[in-house]
């Protein structure tokens, strides 16, 4: 596992594109026709708003982004790496290393507290833990508290908290140590409007500090205003 | 790092769920403790059994059956076929191979517990266990004619004294209608408990033996021609026969000689056995029953494992999130399913330190009980590798057992991405 990390990472650092996709094409079904997402570059450190129909495929194409779905046509190149051609191992420990991932609820590990969720990509990545400053517990305590996260919330356990609060630990555990790009699918779909910009503001303040790109997926389009890139799906088939 | 994580990870998500599960651990902890304790009761009572008698190198007895011979005259079970001559008895007893001799004369019974008629050899030369000696909880082994001692069972369960007096019964049987009431005994002294048949008899000597049968010739008390017990310390009452012998042999390496030499005896068809050899026989008869015993428990256990993986498999359905979520993070599916191999394994290992504490504690509350009641001695000892290898065997099949949420698991996260695609 060690080596790979080493052999992935040395690639992705000094890459100046954080997404390059390319004729890329997906389909559950073989039958049917697959579902063609259209060529896009994303520059490292920049955010991307995604939008879309559901059904369009914005979360099949986060999947394929992630490396948790293998396209049936194009490429995928996060941080210069093309990572369908990485094994499965090194797809997982590529993700571990280098992305951070924001669902639309139930982000958390049920029975870990909301520092241990925090640091939980420090422990899967030696890369995430080495980058965290000044340590893994230290950024996990500095980022929950630029994310409000009252300081005697950070031993609970999370299933206690509100809806919003857990978005806004899910939005840490994606920062912690810096990774280059983040997926976030409809992180705010479950808050209400004060805590949706707020929590947008912060996480694209945290995401510009760390030079990590966020890739946003909303079909709420007054969040694009916050954006400087935007893609719409239409779900288009070949 | 990543064993450690997923360790972490296991034993904070069995935390979580520790009240569902704490059910399922406690079916698992009492089928194990079931068969940990039968396992460990089976060792107890061979060692017991086979404890029966010691130090007695031959048991001489008219001519059967070793079982037979073993039976009647070390369990009391079942009857003699035919008598020693005390001729024959005699001439054995000269013979200065044999280190000692413990003549027995079986016939009659005292409340359902057999009457053993012998002399003052067998305190000195009968051993039980590990060579350990009989010994006189209270007052002193019989001296005169109509002096009785009780067996540690026997005084027990009827609440007798030194000093009163009993009446014995002709034959066997728990009720008896011919009673020897002429002849009461006195009792002068109880045995110490030995958790062998040793302590569900009753001793008296030959001559009592002899003296309280006068009169009885065909069966049944002629009246008139019964002695009395003033009478009786008048006479003499050398037996004619006796039942069996129990034989002593210093230089052991002549055991299998002198056992020939009396199987083939002239003066009278003889028998005579190898105590160990008959009681291992006795006990390979007995085995089987113990083995389907063992083999029942361990269904038992087979049966809480499943319902465990019944719960695990219940609670996966619940845990689709925490595991997309773990994908989502870098972990790989194979760290995904050790998650319940391991959790798994630790519950089975829970369950099996919380046996062997129950067991511990059990026993050791149990054992004076037992000892008490049923004249079992039952001691707390180190495990046999036996009884460690049943007890591994119980996280080693749950191992094998997690594997089926464990791979179910591994093909779900698998395909496992964001939002609808999770769903599919």
């Amino acid at each position: 596992m060690t080596s790979k990390t080493d052999s992935t990472s040395n690639s992705s650092p000094n890459a100046e594109t954080a997404i390059e996709v390319s004729g890329l094409g997906f389909s559950w079904d073989p039958v049917q026709a697959p579902l063609s997402f259209p060529d896009m570059t994303l520059k490292r450190g920049d955010h991307l708003f995604l939008h879309g129909p559901s059904g369009s495929g914005k979360s099949t194409l986060l999947s394929l982004l992630a490396g948790m779905l293998r396209p049936n046509t194009g490429s995928v190149r996060v941080l210069g790496t093309d990572i369908h051609r990485l094994g499965a191992g090194a797809r997982d420990q590529f993700r571990a290393d280098h992305m951070g991932v924001i669902f639309q609820q139930f982000n958390l590990v049920p029975y870990l507290n909301t520092r241990a969720n925090v640091t939980l990509p420090c422990r899967l990545s030696e890369l995430r833990k080495q980058r965290a400053e000044p340590g893994a517990p230290e950024e996990a305590e500095r980022l929950l508290a630029a994310l409000s996260i009252p300081e005697d919330h950070w031993q609970r356990k999370v299933t206690r908290l509100s809806i919003g609060q857990q978005q806004r630990i899910a939005a840490a555990r994606a920062l912690i140590g810096a990774p280059g790009l983040i997926l976030a699918d409809e992180p705010t779909s479950a808050l209400d409007t004060d805590n949706r910009d707020r929590f947008l503001e912060l996480l694209l303040h945290l995401a510009h500090r760390h030079n990590t790109s966020v890739l946003f997926v909303s079909h709420d389009q007054s969040l694009a205003r916050h954006f400087g890139n935007h893609l719409e799906l239409r779900g288009d088939r070949t | 790092m990543k064993a450690r994580l997923a360790l972490t990870l296991a034993l904070a998500s069995l935390w979580h769920r520790r009240k569902v599960l704490a059910l399922v651990c406690l079916t698992l902890t009492l089928s194990v403790s079931l068969l940990l304790g039968i396992q460990y009761l089976r060792t107890e009572v061979k060692q017991s059994f086979t404890s029966t008698i010691s130090g007695t190198d031959l048991i001489v007895g008219a001519r059967s059956g070793q079982l037979n011979l073993l039976l009647y005259t070390v369990f009391h079970i079942g009857d003699a076929t035919n008598n020693i001559r005390w001729s024959t008895y005699q001439s054995l007893k000269e013979d200065s191979r044999l280190d000692w001799l413990i003549p027995i004369s079986l016939g009659d019974s005292y409340r359902g517990n057999r009457v053993v008629a012998t002399d003052e050899n067998f305190l000195k030369h009968f051993r039980y266990g590990r060579d350990l000696p009989l010994e006189l909880a209270e007052g002193q082994w019989f001296e005169g004619v109509f002096d009785v001692v009780l067996g540690a069972g026997v005084a027990r369960s009827l609440a007798h004294q030194v000093g009163e007096e009993i009446v014995l019964s002709h034959g066997g049987g728990r009720t008896s209608f011919s009673n020897h009431d002429d002849t009461p005994f006195t009792v002068t002294g109880i045995l110490a408990p030995t958790g062998t048949p040793v302590d569900q008899a009753v001793y008296i000597g030959l001559d009592g033996m002899e003296a309280m049968h006068v009169g009885w010739e065909s069966g049944v008390a002629i009246p008139g021609r019964t002695l009395t017990r003033e009478q009786a310390a008048r006479r003499d009452f050398t037996p004619d026969a006796i039942t069996a012998a129990f034989i002593g042999i210093e230089r052991q390496v002549l055991t299998f000689r002198i056992q020939r030499e009396i199987n083939q005896f002239a003066g009278e068809p003889l028998s005579a056995i190898l105590p160990g050899v008959a009681l291992s026989e006795l006990w390979r008869l007995m085995g089987q029953f113990e083995r389907a015993l063992v083999g029942i428990t361990g269904f038992v256990v087979i049966t809480s494992l499943i319902g465990l993986i019944a719960v695990l498999l219940t609670l996966q359905a619940q845990r689709a999130h925490e595991i997309a979520v773990l994908r989502a993070t870098g972990a790989s599916p194979a760290l995904i399913a050790s998650l319940y191999i391991l959790e798994c394994v630790a519950l089975a290992l829970t369950a099996c330190v919380m046996a062997l504490a129950l067991g511990m504690a059990g026993l050791a509350l149990a054992s004076p009980w037992l000892l008490a009641n049923y004249g079992l001695q039952i001691e707390l000892r180190p495990l046999t590798p036996e009884e460690w290898t049943l007890l591994a065997l119980v996280p080693a099949a749950a191992f094998a057992v997690a594997l089926i949420p464990a791979f179910n698991t591994w093909r779900q996260s698998r395909r496992l991405g964001f939002g609808e695609g999770a769903d599919q």
